[in-house]
């Protein structure tokens, strides 16, 4: 697999990536968008960091929020610190305290996990999430106990006008860190390491019978990776001033696992892709509806079955089509298939929504939805939802034959 | 002594709980190589399929209902889902199921909302079964153990004294040659993963009632199943045997004793003790206690 | 003459079943030796005794003056022997040349280095093309592996397994499953590309072997029964009852 954009000018596309970090708050500028575009920042870094195990090295962690979440915890007992003047120390360095602890850290879990591979890899480092989560509970001294441990980002005077109070401030911290660390990242896929990570995970008989101890390999690529999750650990720590066991949960890992995954495992970019739909996903969905994490579940279960190599595969399938001028003939297939999507989605979200409504006993029978207001007993909406959702899943199932054939004509032309 | 001997019980009726799920875990794992993150989710679908049963019908009807309801389930997934992420490999069917766990989670706590449901111990099994000093040992725990025992001697029966079981143990090394001698191997794997999704049920029909049965009940008991898993190695039975009991004692005795470890009480480590074993055993013995399959 | 490679009374069982039952072989510096035998017999087994991807049960195995029985298989990879696999074991996702390149990186001194970038690691890729031109596979550079022909990947496979340099090679069956054409080309790379090596190699094809083998040992039931030169082979009762009757020739 290639790691760098096809054929567009890596000049070209990395110097877009720093005028869109640069520009985008000046274009959506609500404060809500900051601070979702914040949280995208720190998330890109912590997705990436999870590729750099599970896309480059074929390793599947289900505790990968340890290494950010022990980050957060040293970066944010140091920046209280630095608070009270213990230690001098500048906060826009912080993300480097963080990364160093996610690495220790790294050696420390990294030495247990990687003497196993695959699922024994996976469920080892399940374990260990678990583990760290028990422990940050039992000693309530370090780690705040179930409320955590909070901090004041604004610690002695403004350096330059700097002080991170404003969320400006803030976000631009991220955008540097975060523009930093993809290239950092992406550096590390071209050296004899990263290489050999991508042909331990691709086959670690014959990596080991070229010279290579592939346990050392998956090691350095885990406290690699480690470092990095550090650092956004630390961005989150800065961003949020607080630092909770929710921070090394198993909740946080299996969201940054779905989160690369969606975004798309063999390709550099899909995390960073995948990281901003979650974020978005989880912070806009979450606000209009209860059942949104039914539907993230669903998307990914759909996303795992049909398209394992996420939304950056879809996007890149695309491309040589689009270079062979033949993508018109895309279109209408396209359509037809987005609009049986949204009839299936529509009804499915109106049954989701009832149900939803019906099981919490204590709100009654009425609600609104998409503007409408009517008896979730009652039997008209049902019939509407569930013969859409029938009508949707049945001319899906016509307009995705259709899409294939356009495919195979293209394909074979 | 006395408290020695109850919490002993306890700990083998708990042990044998978490044995009936890892081994229909480690059934599905050695037969078709996909661990089923799920598992622990249909675990708690047989807890409230058995709920919901109870309150309408009774026990004894819910213990046969739910599942079988499970294992359909089970089938279901195999066949509309797993089946199609076979070909992407070992990394995609983990996640698959681990997408399932979510869904089936989510679902659950839509239908039956997100506080734990009054499933209770039916009336007839609720009583003392002897004394051991002073205290009562309680009759339900005792049908625990009984179908526990029950269930896994009829599988072990069903696998080595069957057709469909010598099948199932020649396709868990060779299913190519299997399906070359004429055995439907994909039905086979359907069954063995609605068996094993059926064998989770249950344990939660008996389980669920003993223990709570709340919407994080997956959530809390699945990561344990995974540590009796890999410290018995995975893909050996035997193995699990010796973990589940070993786990099922060590949580039980080190929730009810108070004694000081590192200013905290044994009582409250309890919960990070399975974890630290899983690490200790892992750097002294990485296969596990009897491992045989790699994943 | 000193010995390359060295068996001395290796035995090795799976379970109760005995696969190797006493293996003495002696493998001459700079020699081409070519191990033949019946299916069953052990070759694979052997090779994988010798790489270290299995252990084994009793016996000694010397590469020049080391012992390296129980080593794992990158130490003794590390110490000058690499081998080549029946099923042809690359890394399907990676292009033609940087399959060869990861066989380079070590013997290159490059080990774990994330601190420079592969690409501009000029002694690593001249070696790789170097390898890539011997093979006959730098039209197919950057293609990834899993797409190319069967014979491409049979090249491939010799490839990766001298890219590194190595003074002992292992071959196993590489003309497995070729035409006849493509087995005149395989032999002509093996003689090419093993020149100042000792080469051992498991084949099938009688033609083949009589074409580069020096010596031949043959393996029956886990066991040597003869070793020698090709004619010496051919004429050999014992051989030709466990054995040479039943192929075809060359």
């Amino acid at each position: 697999m290639r790691y760098a954009p096809v054929n567009l000018g890596r000049w070209v596309l990395w110097g877009t990536t720093v005028v869109v970090f640069a520009v985008a708050p000046l274009v959506f500028t609500s404060s809500f968008a900051l601070t979702l575009l914040t949280q995208m920042g720190s998330f890109i870094i912590f997705a990436l960091s999870y590729n750099m195990l599970l896309g480059q090295g074929g390793m599947l962690s289900f505790g990968h929020a340890v290494y950010s979440g022990l980050g957060a915890y040293i970066a944010v007992h140091a920046l209280n610190l630095i608070g009270k003047g213990t230690v001098v120390f500048p906060v826009t360095l912080l993300p480097l305290v963080g990364g160093l602890a996610g690495m220790v850290f790294g050696i420390l879990f990294g030495y247990v996990t990687t003497r196993r591979a695959g699922t024994t890899f996976a469920l080892i480092s399940l374990g260990i999430g678990e583990m760290v989560f028990a422990c940050v509970l039992m000693f309530p001294g370090f780690f705040g106990g179930e409320a955590g441990v909070s901090t004041n980002r604004v610690v002695g005077k403004p350096i330059l006008g700097i002080s991170y109070g404003p969320a400006l401030q803030v976000y631009y911290l991220v955008a540097v860190w975060c523009f930093l660390s993809m290239v950092a990242m992406f550096a590390l896929t071209q050296t004899p390491l990263g290489r050999m990570a991508n042909a331990v995970r691709d086959n670690p008989e014959r990596a080991e019978f070229v010279g290579y101890d592939t346990q050392k390999v998956r090691f350095l690529q885990l406290v690699l990776s480690a470092f990095f999750a550090g650092v956004s650990g630390a961005l989150s720590c800065i961003n949020f001033e607080i630092v909770s066991a929710e921070n090394v949960s198993a909740i946080r890992s299996g969201g940054v696992l779905i989160a690369t995954f969606i975004g798309g495992v063999p390709f550099f970019f899909g995390p960073i892709l995948g990281a901003i739909v979650f974020i978005f996903f989880v912070a806009a969905l979450s606000g209009f509806t209860k059942a949104w994490l039914l539907y993230l579940g669903l998307f990914f279960v759909l996303m795992v079955l049909y398209a394992p190599g996420g939304l950056a595969s879809l996007v890149m399938m695309q491309i040589p089509v689009l270079r062979a001028r033949r993508f018109g003939a895309l279109l209408l297939p396209y359509a037809a298939a987005a609009g049986a999507a949204a009839l299936a989605m529509a009804g499915l979200i109106g049954v989701t929504e009832m149900v939803y409504h019906l099981s919490d006993v204590s709100g009654g029978t009425l609600m609104t939805l998409a503007g409408m207001e009517f008896d979730a007993k009652s039997g008209v909406p049902w019939a509407i939802s569930v013969s859409l959702l029938v009508l949707g899943l049945i001319s899906l199932h016509f307009a995705t034959r259709y899409l294939a054939r356009r495919w195979a004509e293209i394909k074979t032309a | 002594m006395e408290f020695f001997l109850v919490q002993l019980l306890n700990g083998i009726s708990y042990g044998l709980l978490l044995f009936m799920l890892s081994s229909g875990l480690t059934l599905v794992f050695s037969l078709m190589g996909v661990l089923n993150f799920a598992h622990a989710s249909f675990y708690m679908l047989g807890a409230y399929f058995a709920f919901q049963v109870s309150s309408e019908i009774g026990f004894w009807p819910a213990l046969v209902i739910a599942p079988v309801l499970v294992g359909l389930i089970g089938m279901g997934v195999e066949r509309f889902g797993l089946r199609k992420v076979h070909r992407f490999g070992h990394v995609a069917e983990l996640l698959f199921t681990f997408g399932l766990a979510y869904l089936i989670d989510e679902a659950v706590h839509l239908v039956w909302g997100r506080s734990a449901v009054d499933y209770r111990v039916p009336p007839d099994l609720d009583g003392p079964l002897f004394s051991i000093f002073t205290s009562q040992y309680p009759m339900y725990r005792g049908f625990m153990m009984l179908v526990s025992v029950a269930m896994l001697v009829s599988i072990w029966l069903a696998l080595t004294r069957t057709r469909i079981g010598l099948v199932i143990q020649a396709a868990l090394t060779h299913p190519q040659t299997v399906e070359a001698l004429g055995h439907n191997v994909p039905r086979v794997f359907m069954l063995v993963f609605g068996g094993g999704a059926a064998l989770a049920g249950l344990a939660g029909v008996i389980g669920g009632n003993a223990f709570v049965t709340e919407p994080g009940m997956a959530a809390s008991v699945g990561p344990i199943i995974f540590v009796t898993v890999v410290v018995g190695g995975m893909g050996s039975l035997a193995g699990a045997f010796i973990a589940s009991l070993l786990i099922g004692c060590l949580q039980t005795f080190a929730v009810s004793l108070d004694w000081p470890i590192f200013g905290l009480k044994l009582s409250q480590v309890a919960p990070v003790l399975p974890y630290l074993l899983m690490v200790l055993l892992l750097i002294v013995r990485p296969k596990g206690l009897m491992g045989t399959r790699e994943g | 003459m000193n010995a390359a490679l060295q068996l001395k009374d290796v035995h090795k069982s799976f379970g109760s079943t005995k696969i190797i039952n006493g293996v003495s072989l002696e493998v001459r510096a700079g020699e081409r030796h070519a191990i033949i035998g019946p299916n069953g017999a052990g070759k694979s087994t052997l090779y994988n005794l010798i790489s270290g991807r299995f252990p084994v049960s009793s016996g000694k195995i010397f590469l020049g003056e080391e012992d390296i029985t129980g080593l794992k298989p990158f130490q003794i990879n590390r110490k000058g022997l690499s081998r080549s696999f029946q099923v042809t074991n690359i890394f399907h996702n990676l292009s033609v040349y940087e399959n060869i390149r990861c066989a380079v990186l070590w013997p290159a001194g490059h080990h774990y280095s994330f601190w420079r970038r592969v690409g501009g690691l000029r002694e690593v890729k001249r070696r790789a093309e170097e390898t890539m031109e011997r093979i006959g596979l730098a039209k197919r550079r950057d293609v990834p592996a899993g797409v190319l022909t069967y014979a491409e990947q049979r090249a491939l496979e010799i490839g990766i397994t001298i890219a590194g340099g190595a003074g002992v090679v292992l071959l196993d069956e590489p003309t497995a499953g070729m035409s006849r054409t493509e087995t005149a080309h395989a032999v002509q790379l093996i003689r090419e590309v093993t020149v100042g090596k000792t080469l051992v190699m498991v084949e099938h094809d009688m033609g083949v072997i009589f074409d580069l083998a020096d010596r031949i040992s043959v393996l029956v039931y886990g066991e040597i029964i003869a070793t020698g030169a090709p004619a010496e082979i051919r004429a050999n009762r014992a051989v030709q009852e466990a054995y040479l009757g039943t192929l075809h020739h060359a």
